[in-house]
Order: structure tokens, then sequence, then C-alpha cells
């Protein structure tokens, strides 16, 4: 499994970039993760998705999709594809250090 | 005291458990199943209608005919669940107050909540064949279509049986090849996921069948909306929320899912879509002890489909029987789905998996079976045999020779790497 390094720390992620271990995830390595993901600085909007993000996942075992989180993050399916372009569930859930969301079958 | 059960939905999930509940309980527990309307349309029919392969009428039946003896039915809507209570408010007033309570709503198509689905503003190329008025509106819109771009577009998951889109894509390429039209119309399938279907060695071999009838594919599309050109058809299209566009003459939508309205008003019951949290292995709620949930209300990680249902109803009402007498519930629901999948010209493919293993080629239920990840004839038959097999056996919760609620392994090639 690759290893990577944020905020001078070595983390285990997956090989599409996930953390395997979210208790390894520190709020100071947000902003790398997040430029490595394209977006160059994070705003205020994107932490109370981040921290949404988190808290669903400590509660379900899973991240949100994109529905659920235009739906309960407080941000609309709009305005979060403009804070993380192509893919929000994807995004945050790589950004707030947490597994690729298993989404719905 | 005689116990009440109460079950809400009179459709594949309530009709399947009340029969079975039925024969195994004593007389003297009352079970009374209620559903706001008396007609229960066999959905997967749906699929052929716009084809003309499926008259609509041929579909439906009286709903309180499928329950057994010594089963209630009341026709009225749920207006909401009091779960401090144990009490279901109807609409008009009534109340009626359960013991137990099985919830087999199922799932409710939400076409407004997409800007352009719904409403005045929705363009006369846009339809879905989801639902029965749906399904015929197309039939006619399809006959009428002589030439330009089609595209079949999931909305976003969940939604009732993933393949059904699918299926749609390949009957139509089927379609226009026997009107002689093929040349002139382009398919294009159009979903929210990463690939043709939600489970890699399936998503190949589908994505190879698109490939091969010349459907293309596109992938990781939100639509945020649907929007029309001016004046004429010319320039209608899907936009995605990440700003792609795809242009359409005939666009085939399958609109987002929920859980019943009921569900969003009542306290504490359902989750943020109105499906309802429930263990995945005992069907039992997660908020309440003595509500268990069927079919495409539940919120647990399987494929809304019949055939789910179907294998719910075993265990569902075994753990009812066994809530009722005190003991410990079984575990025993795995997941299990099977599908055929239409492929047109007389074939069809199945698939098979549950939880824990994804559809695999093989033969199902054994050596000797059904052809699996693989077109043949014989699937084509089977999902043809499947509408008999709904009324006479999924309804009135008798099991399938053969076919068992929990997933065969034999049989199954399974691959030396698999890449989940
Ligand atoms: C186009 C299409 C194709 C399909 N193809 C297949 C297939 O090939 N194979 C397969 O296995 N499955 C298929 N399915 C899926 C299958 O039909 C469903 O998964 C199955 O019917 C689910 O059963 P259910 O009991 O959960 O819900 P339903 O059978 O939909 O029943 C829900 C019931 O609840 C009632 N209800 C809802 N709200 C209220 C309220 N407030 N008050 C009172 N009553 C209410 C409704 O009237 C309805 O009768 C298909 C579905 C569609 C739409």
């Amino acid at each position: 499994m690759p290893t990577v390094t944020y905020a001078g720390t070595q983390v285990l992620v997956n090989e599409e970039g996930f953390f395997t271990d979210p208790e390894q995830w520190r709020e100071e390595m947000a902003p790398e993760i997040a430029r490595e993901a394209g977006i160059p600085a994070l705003t205020e909007q994107h932490w109370q998705v981040i921290k949404h993000v988190r808290h669903e996942y400590e509660l379900r075992g899973t991240g949100p999709t994109v529905r659920a989180l235009g739906k309960t993050s407080g941000v609309s399916v709009k305005e979060l594809y403009e804070l993380f372009p192509k893919g929000p569930a994807k995004l945050a859930a790589k950004t707030a250090g947490i597994p690729k969301p298993r989404g719905c079958i | 005291m005689s116990e009440r059960i109460v079950i809400l939905g009179g459709g594949t999930g309530g009709t399947l458990s009340a029969n079975r509940l039925r024969g195994m309980l004593d007389d003297d527990v009352e079970i009374t199943v209620v559903d706001h309307d008396d007609d229960h349309v066999y959905q997967p029919g749906l699929l052929f209608v716009p084809f003309g392969l499926a008259r609509p009428e041929s579909l439906v039946r009286s709903r309180p005919r499928q329950l057994h003896a010594g089963i209630d039915y009341r026709r009225r809507g749920v207006e909401r669940v009091d779960i401090n209570k144990d009490q279901v408010h109807l609409e008009g007033g009534a109340v009626l107050p359960y013991d137990l309570l099985v919830i087999a709503t199922g799932a409710r198509l939400l076409p407004e909540e997409t800007e352009g689905l719904a409403g005045p503003g929705r363009l006369p190329t846009v339809h879905t064949f989801y639902e029965y008025e749906g399904a015929e509106a197309l039939a006619g819109a399809l006959a009428a279509f002589d030439g330009g771009r089609l595209v079949v577009d999931v909305v976003d998951m969940p939604i009732k049986c993933p393949v059904a889109p699918l299926e749609f894509c390949f009957l139509a390429d089927w379609y226009f090849r026997e009107r002689g039209i093929r040349d002139a119309v382009s398919l294009t399938f159009v979903t929210p996921l990463d690939a043709a279907f939600t489970k890699p060695v399936a998503a190949r071999a589908l994505a190879g069948l698109l490939a091969e009838k010349g459907i293309e594919l596109v992938t990781e599309f939100n639509t945020g909306s649907v929007e029309g050109g001016d004046g004429d058809d010319a320039g209608d299209r899907l936009v995605s929320f990440d700003g792609r566009e795809v242009p359409f003459d005939l666009a085939v939508m399958v609109p987002l899912h929920g859980g019943a309205a009921y569900v969003d008003a009542s306290a504490g019951l359902g989750d943020e879509l109105g499906f309802i949290p429930t263990d995945p292995h005992t069907l039992q709620s997660t908020v309440r002890p003595n509500i268990f949930v069927i079919g495409d209300a539940a919120a647990i990680p399987t494929s809304k489909a019949g055939s789910v249902t179907h294998f719910e109803g075993e265990i569902l009402t075994r753990n009812v029987a066994r809530f009722l007498a005190g003991e410990e519930l079984e575990p025993g629901f795995d997941g299990h789905a099977n599908c055929f999948i239409e492929t047109g010209f007389h074939k069809a493919l199945l698939i098979d998996f549950n939880y824990d293993t994804e559809p695999l080629p093989g033969r199902f239920p054994a050596g000797v079976g059904l052809p699996l990840l693989r077109e043949s004839r014989l699937n084509h038959l089977g999902k043809r045999m499947f509408a008999w097999l709904y009324w006479h056996i999924l309804l009135p919760g008798r099991d399938i020779p053969g076919v068992a609620a929990a997933m065969p392994h034999a049989s199954k090639h399974v691959p030396a790497t698999t890449d989940h």
C-alpha cells in the first residue's frame, strides 16, 4: 500500500489516494490534500463540508453521496460543485481523510 | 391479547410478506395491509411498454385480490407514523395502532428535484418509462421518432432496478433496427457512475455490449438540469453540475428516487432521502425494534429490485415471527440479487450477486442452470417467465423451486484477482 507525506507525517493511502486509516488524518493535512486535487485554498465553506463529511463517516461508516451532502451539509449541490469541482463526494472525502464513499448499488 | 401487525404498502414486498405471515402465524394475530390505491402494477413490465412489447393494461391487477384470506386491506394513504406511540395516521384522520409495523412503501420518483424535469417547464422531448403513464406516453414518442439523438439518462442513484436503463438502451437498438432506421438514430447512455454498472466484472461485460451495439457511454455525469433550446426542439440538452452538456432530440430520463412522502413527515423514521435505516442482515429497522423493512424502502446496500424483495421476504417473515415470540433474530439476509438483463433480439443476460460477491460468470443456480453474464435465449425466456412467477409464486409468498434466498456460490467462476 502506498504512503504519502502530509503536514510532515507519513500516512497510508490506497491506489486512488484515499486514506485507508482515517485516524491518521489531521486538519493541517487538508490544505495539502486539496491542493493536490486542484483546490488552491480552503474557504470556510470548504471546511463546513469537510467537517460534515467526517461527522457522517463517524456516524455511518461511509462518506455521504453528493445528493445526501446537498441535503444535509447546508451547502447546495450546485455550490458543492463550485467548491469541489468534478466530484464533490469523492474530493470532499479525500480531503477529509476518509475512504471513497461506497455510493449506491 | 392478540397482536396487531400493520403492513404499509401493498406492492411486491407488502403483499408477499402479508401472505407469508398469514401462513405462519396463529389466526388471532391480526394482519392489516394499507395502500393508497387498488392497482398493483407489475413494474418490470414497464420496460417493454415503450417498444410495443407489452400492453400497459396487461401489467395491472387488483391489489386486494393478491392478498390471502384473513388479511385486512385498508385503501388509504399513510400520512405519518408516530414511532413513539406505535400508531399510523391515515389520510382522513383514522389512526391504526400496531404492535409490529412492516414498512413496504417502496421508492417514489422525484422529477421535481431536477430543474426542467417536472412542471410547466418540462420539454415535450423529455420522457420516462419508470411509471405507468410515462411508459405509455413514451411508446407514442418512440413510434413517432424517425431519427436523431436519443439519450437515456440516470439522474442519480439509488434507482429501482439499476439495470433497467441499460436494458432500455439494448432494446432501443433492437427496436430501431427492426424499423430499419438504426443508422439515423444515435443512442447514448448517460450515468452518474464511473462505469456502465456498479460492480466491476459486470460493468465490463455491459460496457462491451454497449460498444458492440454502437451505444455511446457517458460516465460521471451528474445531471443538474434539462434545458431547452429557443423556440423549436433543436438545442435541447442535459447539463451536468460541472458544466458538461449532452444534446438530445429525445431524452428518456430516470428521475431521482426517494422514499414515500409520509416518511419525511414522520419524526425519527427515515434518512435524508426518505429511506428507512435498517439492519442489512435481520431487516429490522434501526429506528425501533418493532419496525421491520422490506423492499425498496430499506436503506441497505443492495439493489432495489423485486428479486431482492422476494429473497428478503423469507428472512423478514421468519424474523417477525421470532420477534413476536420473544426470540433472537436471525441475521440471515446476504443481500442476494438476481437480475435478468434484456439485451434485445430475444436474448438476455443474467447476473447474480450479494453484499460480498459481485456478479460473476458461470451458471445459475447450479452447473446445469442458466448461463451467467452471457447473452442467451434461455435467459430471455427466463425474463419473460418472471411475470408469471411474480403473480403466482412471489406474491403468494411461495419459494421458487431450486432457488434459495441465500446466494449460490458453486458453479461460478471466481476470477484470480478481484478488483474491488
Ligand atoms: C421500469 C422498472 C423495471 C423494473 N424491472 C425489474 C426487474 O426486471 N427485476 C426486478 O427484480 N425488479 C425490477 N424492478 C423493481 C421492482 O419493481 C421493485 O424493486 C419492487 O416492486 C419493490 O417492491 P416494494 O414492495 O419495495 O415496492 P412497491 O412494489 O413499489 O410497493 C410500494 C407500495 O407502497 C404504496 N405506497 C407508497 N406510499 C404510500 C402511502 N403514503 N400510503 C399508502 N401506500 C403507499 C404504493 O402504492 C405501492 O403499492 C423494476 C422497476 C421499474 C420501475
